[in-house]
């Protein structure tokens, strides 16, 4: 194992823990909007880490998966955005 | 003299210089979502901070593939989440905004107060839920509009 795959071993933990920290504030987020932007950051954690492993097992197809879950994000929050405005009108 | 340099190695250190880079910007981003006071002052902190780390990260898987196709790709990604993320921010600090989430006691109001008053949120803006300072039978005797923001 050289030093470039311990790199990126290393970096895939840091965005474990980046995960782990986003899944407290989702766990005690005081409100609503609080849970909506802890999910933005999970999508953004999770983008980080399908594009580490790609660079780990040197096989590109997995950039697909991240473009795809970077649309799929910003549906997520806008609809969770229109559905918290709707819901308390 | 022609020097061999291993551009394979040089592409490899810099592109774990990057990735490093942008996990650090993760993780700041991931302490400033647990840590802040204030919903407002999180979403401010994720939406920079998660932004840049993502585009440094797949720009340093770009600059490790050297390939064009791979290249074109992280663009459409980067540029899709750079303009995306701000939009989002925005629609959830509004929606935010308008339902009434409580303001951290620190924060300046005074520019924002002709925004609430307009749109008839003032009163939401007074119910400090992230203050304990106050006691509740102040808030009740003021009906609920005490200016807790401005004692803190």
């Amino acid at each position: 194992m050289s030093i470039f795959q311990i790199t990126l071993i290393v970096g895939i933990v840091m965005q474990s823990v980046c995960l782990l920290l986003t899944a407290i504030r989702f766990a005690i987020g005081p409100t609503l909007p609080d849970r909506v932007t802890a999910f933005d950051l999970f999508v953004a954690n999770v983008i980080g880490i399908i594009v580490i492993f790609t660079e780990l097992t040197n096989n590109e197809d997995f950039i697909d998966v991240a473009m795809i879950l970077s649309l799929f994000g910003f549906l997520g929050s806008i609809s969770f955005a229109y559905y918290i405005m709707r819901i308390t009108k | 003299m022609e020097t061999s340099i291993d551009w394979e190695l040089v592409r490899e250190i810099i592109s774990c210089v990057f990735i490093l880079a942008g996990a650090c910007f993760m993780l700041i981003a991931s302490i400033g979502l647990l840590r802040f006071p204030d919903f407002y002052i999180r979403m401010s902190a994720i939406t920079k901070g998660s932004t840049l780390g993502l585009g440094l990260i797949l720009m340093g898987m770009a600059i490790y593939f050297n390939q064009p196709g791979v290249l074109l790709k992280v663009l459409a990604i980067i540029t899709f989440t750079y303009v995306t993320a701000p939009v989002a921010a925005h629609v959830i600090g509004r929606t935010a905004v308008q339902n009434g989430i409580a303001f951290w006691g620190k924060t300046n109001l005074e520019e924002f107060k002709g925004y609430l008053m307009k749109h008839r949120l003032e009163r939401h803006t007074n119910q400090d839920r992230y203050t304990e300072e106050v006691p509740p039978a102040m808030m009740e005797k003021d009906g609920g509009a005490g200016d807790a923001a401005g004692k803190v």
